[in-house]
C-alpha cells in the first residue's frame, strides 16, 4: 500500500518541467531529484516528502523520451503518479524502471493539493483519505503486468534471455 | 492492413496484426544519444552479457551537448565513445556528422521498411522514409541491445489527407504546426499518424522527414508516409541495404481520417508554450524578437537553409536580435557552403555553428534570459526549453524564420516584398 499527499498539477506537463534539460549533462538519480519539477514548481524539492504523490490532469510527462523524468520523481520520494492520461513514452519508462503510473479521471477530478492518497496496486484502487472516496484506475494491459511482476524490464528481460532468447 | 501495421507484422513475424494487439518485433536499427545512451549502457551491463545482439544495428550519435560544453557532458560522451569502440556499435564523433535525426537517413543507415527505436522522442522522423520508427527511453534501449527486439503495442493509424496545392512560402513546417494545431498535443496520444494526399505527394523528402519529426509533439508513437518512387530514390544507393516497400491494402483500417484543404494556408507559427498553440502568421500579432535559431532535428537540413539564404541574400539581421544558423550536419553544412549560403549568412551577420540539438533544449549554443523572445524553426516550445523559464519560444518554418530576422519581429517571408 502506498500513502501520501498529493501535489496536483494541470495538462501537459512536459518532460522539460519535469527535469530540465540543462541538468542533463549527468544521470545520477540522485542529481536529477534535485531539479525535480523545477520549471513549473521551484517550491516542489523543498515540500515533496517520501512517498508523496503527483496527482495531474492529462497527457502527463509530453514531449522527450528521457528516462531522467521518471528517475527523477521517483528520485525526489515520489511514490506514484496520477493522471487521467499519461504521454506513451513516459509511460513506458516509467514502468521499466518500477515508477507507478496509475489512470483514473475521476480520481484526479475528486483530488486537491494536499488530500491524502492511499494507492494498493494489486487492486488498482485509488482512496482519497480526506474524502473517504475510492476510485479504480484503468487496469495495465498483461504484457506490462508481466513486466511489472518481473520487477521492471531488465529483470523481465533477462528472464527472457536465461531462456535463450539470446544466443 | 495499413501501412504502420504491415510493417509490425512483419517483424513480429505474423501474417496480421490489429491495433491493441501487444507483439514482440525484430529491430532494424537502435539508436541512443549523448544524454540517453549512457544510462542504456548502465543497464545493459546489468544483464551480464559480454556483447550487443548485432553491433552494426546500434547507432551512437554524441549530438545534445557536443562539442563538449562542460566536464559533465564531455564524460558522458566518453562513455559512447569508450562502449562503441569496446563493442564495434556505429559511432558518429562530433566532426564527422552531425544531428541524429538528420544523419541517420543521411549516411543510408535507415531503410523504407524498418522497425527503428531510438531513445529520443524524435526518432518518429524516419518516417517521412516509410519506415515504423518510434522513441523510447534508455532501458528500452538497454533491453533492444541485449535481444534485438523490443515489446510494442500494434497502434491505431489516424489518416490525413492534404488536399490541393501548397502556397508559396508554405511548406512541410506549416503542415505539420496546422494539423498540431487542429487535433492538439494529445490528439494523436498512443497512435500513429499517416500522413498522404495530393500536397504531400508534391513535397520533398526534407518536407516530409520535417513532418515525421513532430508526429510526437501531437502525442503520437510514429508518423509515416507511404514510401513512392521519392522515397525509394533518395534511401536507393546510400548505407548498403535496399529498400522494402510495404504498401496499405486497400480495405487498410484507420481510427480515423482527416481531410485538410492547403490551398489557402498561411504559414503557421505556435506561440508559447506548447507546439498546438498554433495561429496563422498573420494572426500573431507584433511580436519582437530577441533571437532566431534555423536549424535542429526539425528544420536543419539543406532545403531548410536554401529556403532561409533565399530570403536573406543581400539583406542584413535587424539589430535589435541575433540570428544563429545550425546546419543538420558536416554534409549539409558543405553543401550549403558550396552553394554559397554559409557567405550569405554570415554576410546578414548570423552566427553560423557546428550542428548541435544545443538551443533546441536549452543545452548550449543560443540560451534565453528571462523575458526574451526567440523565433525557432525547433520542435518544441515548452516552458524553459531553450532556457529561462521566464522567456518565449515561437515555432515556425525557416521561411518564416529568416524573414523574422531580417524585421526583427514574426513576420510572412511574402510581407517581406
Amino acid at each position: 500500500m502506498l500513502k501520501g499527499v498529493v501535489h496536483k498539477y494541470g495538462a501537459n506537463v512536459d518532460t522539460d518541467a519535469i527535469i530540465p534539460a540543462r541538468y542533463l549533462n549527468v544521470s545520477a538519480p540522485d542529481e536529477l531529484a534535485k531539479h525535480c519539477m523545477e520549471d513549473i514548481d521551484l517550491e516542489f524539492v523543498k515540500k515533496v516528502k517520501p512517498g508523496d504523490i503527483i496527482v495531474a490532469t492529462s497527457n502527463f510527462g509530453c514531449g522527450s523520451s528521457r528516462e531522467h523524468a521518471p528517475i527523477a520523481i521517483k528520485a525526489a520520494g515520489v511514490s506514484a503518479v496520477v493522471a487521467g492520461t499519461f504521454a506513451r513514452i513516459f509511460f513506458r519508462n516509467a514502468i521499466n524502471i518500477g515508477l507507478p503510473l496509475l489512470e483514473s479521471q475521476e480520481a484526479v477530478d475528486a483530488t486537491e493539493a494536499g488530500d491524502e492518497l492511499e494507492i494498493d496496486l494489486e487492486a488498482g484502487t485509488v482512496r482519497n483519505v480526506n474524502k473517504n472516496l475510492v476510485f479504480k484506475a484503468k487496469p495495465y494491459p498483461d504484457f506490462m503486468s508481466q513486466i511489472i511482476q518481473s520487477g521492471g524490464l531488465i529483470e523481465y528481460t533477462k528472464h527472457r534471455i536465461s531462456k535463450g532468447v539470446v544466443q | 492492413m495499413n501501412l504502420a501495421e504491415k510493417i509490425l507484422a512483419a517483424h513480429a513475424g505474423k501474417d496480421h496484426v490489429t491495433p491493441g494487439e501487444f507483439i514482440s518485433a525484430k529491430v532494424d536499427v537502435v539508436l541512443a544519444n549523448d544524454i540517453t545512451a549512457p544510462i542504456a549502457i548502465r543497464e545493459f551491463w546489468k544483464f551480464g552479457l559480454e556483447k550487443v545482439f548485432d553491433p552494426k544495428k546500434i547507432v551512437f550519435v554524441p549530438d545534445h551537448f557536443v562539442p563538449n560544453k562542460d566536464i559533465a557532458s564531455a564524460e558522458q560522451a566518453k562513455i559512447l565513445r569508450e562502449f562503441s569502440r569496446a563493442q564495434g556499435v556505429n559511432f558518429f564523433e562530433c566532426g564527422q556528422m552531425g544531428i541524429e535525426h538528420v544523419i541517420l537517413h543521411e549516411k543510408g543507415l535507415v531503410m523504407p521498411g524498418d522497425v527503428v527505436i531510438g531513445a529520443d522522442s524524435h526518432t518518429c522522423t524516419y518516417g517521412a522514409l516509410g519506415a515504423f520508427a518510434t522513441g523510447m527511453g534508455s532501458t528500452d534501449i538497454a533491453s533492444a541491445m541485449a535481444t534485438g527486439d523490443i515489446w510494442m503495442k500494434v497502434p491505431p493509424t489516424i489518416k490525413f489527407n492534404f488536399k490541393g496545392k501548397l502556397p508559396k512560402y508554405v511548406s512541410g513546417k506549416d503542415l505539420i504546426l496546422y494539423t498540431i494545431g487542429q487535433i492538439g498535443v494529445d490528439g494523436a496520444l498512443y497512435a500513429a499518424m499517416e500522413f498522404g494526399g495530393e500536397a504531400i505527394d508534391k513535397l520533398s523528402m526534407e518536407g516530409r522527414f520535417t513532418m515525421a519529426n513532430m508526429a510526437i509533439e501531437a502525442g503520437a508513437k510514429a508518423g509515416l508516409f507511404q514510401p513512392d518512387k521519392k522515397a525509394v530514390a533518395y534511401a536507393r544507393g546510400r548505407g548498403d541495404r535496399k529498400p522494402v516497400v510495404f504498401e496499405a491494402d486497400a480495405d487498410a483500417q484507420y481510427q480515423a481520417v482527416h481531410e485538410y484543404d492547403v490551398s489557402q494556408l498561411e504559414p503557421q507559427v505556435a506561440l508559447p508554450h506548447l507546439p498546438s498553440n498554433v495561429k496563422p502568421v498573420s494572426q500573431v500579432g507584433r511580436v519582437y524578437l530577441d533571437q532566431v535559431v534555423i536549424g535542429s532535428c526539425t528544420n536543419g537540413r539543406f532545403e531548410d537553409l536554401q529556403a532561409a539564404a533565399s530570403i536573406m541574400n543581400g539583406k542584413k539581421v535587424n539589430s535589435n536580435l541575433r540570428c544563429i544558423i545550425i546546419p543538420g550536419s558536416q554534409q549539409v553544412y558543405l553543401d550549403a557552403l558550396r552553394a554559397g549560403y554559409i557567405e550569405v549568412f554570415i554576410q546578414a551577420g548570423c552566427a553560423v555553428s557546428t550542428p548541435t540539438c544545443g538551443p533546441c533544449l536549452g543545452g548550449h549554443m543560443g540560451i534565453l534570459a528571462a523575458g526574451e523572445k526567440c523565433l525557432a524553426t525547433t520542435n518544441r516550445n515548452f516552458v524553459g526549453r531553450m532556457g529561462s523559464p521566464q522567456s518565449e519560444v515561437y515555432l515556425a518554418s525557416p521561411a518564416v524564420a529568416a524573414a523574422s530576422a531580417l524585421a526583427g519581429k514574426i513576420v510572412s517571408p511574402g510581407a517581406l516584398a
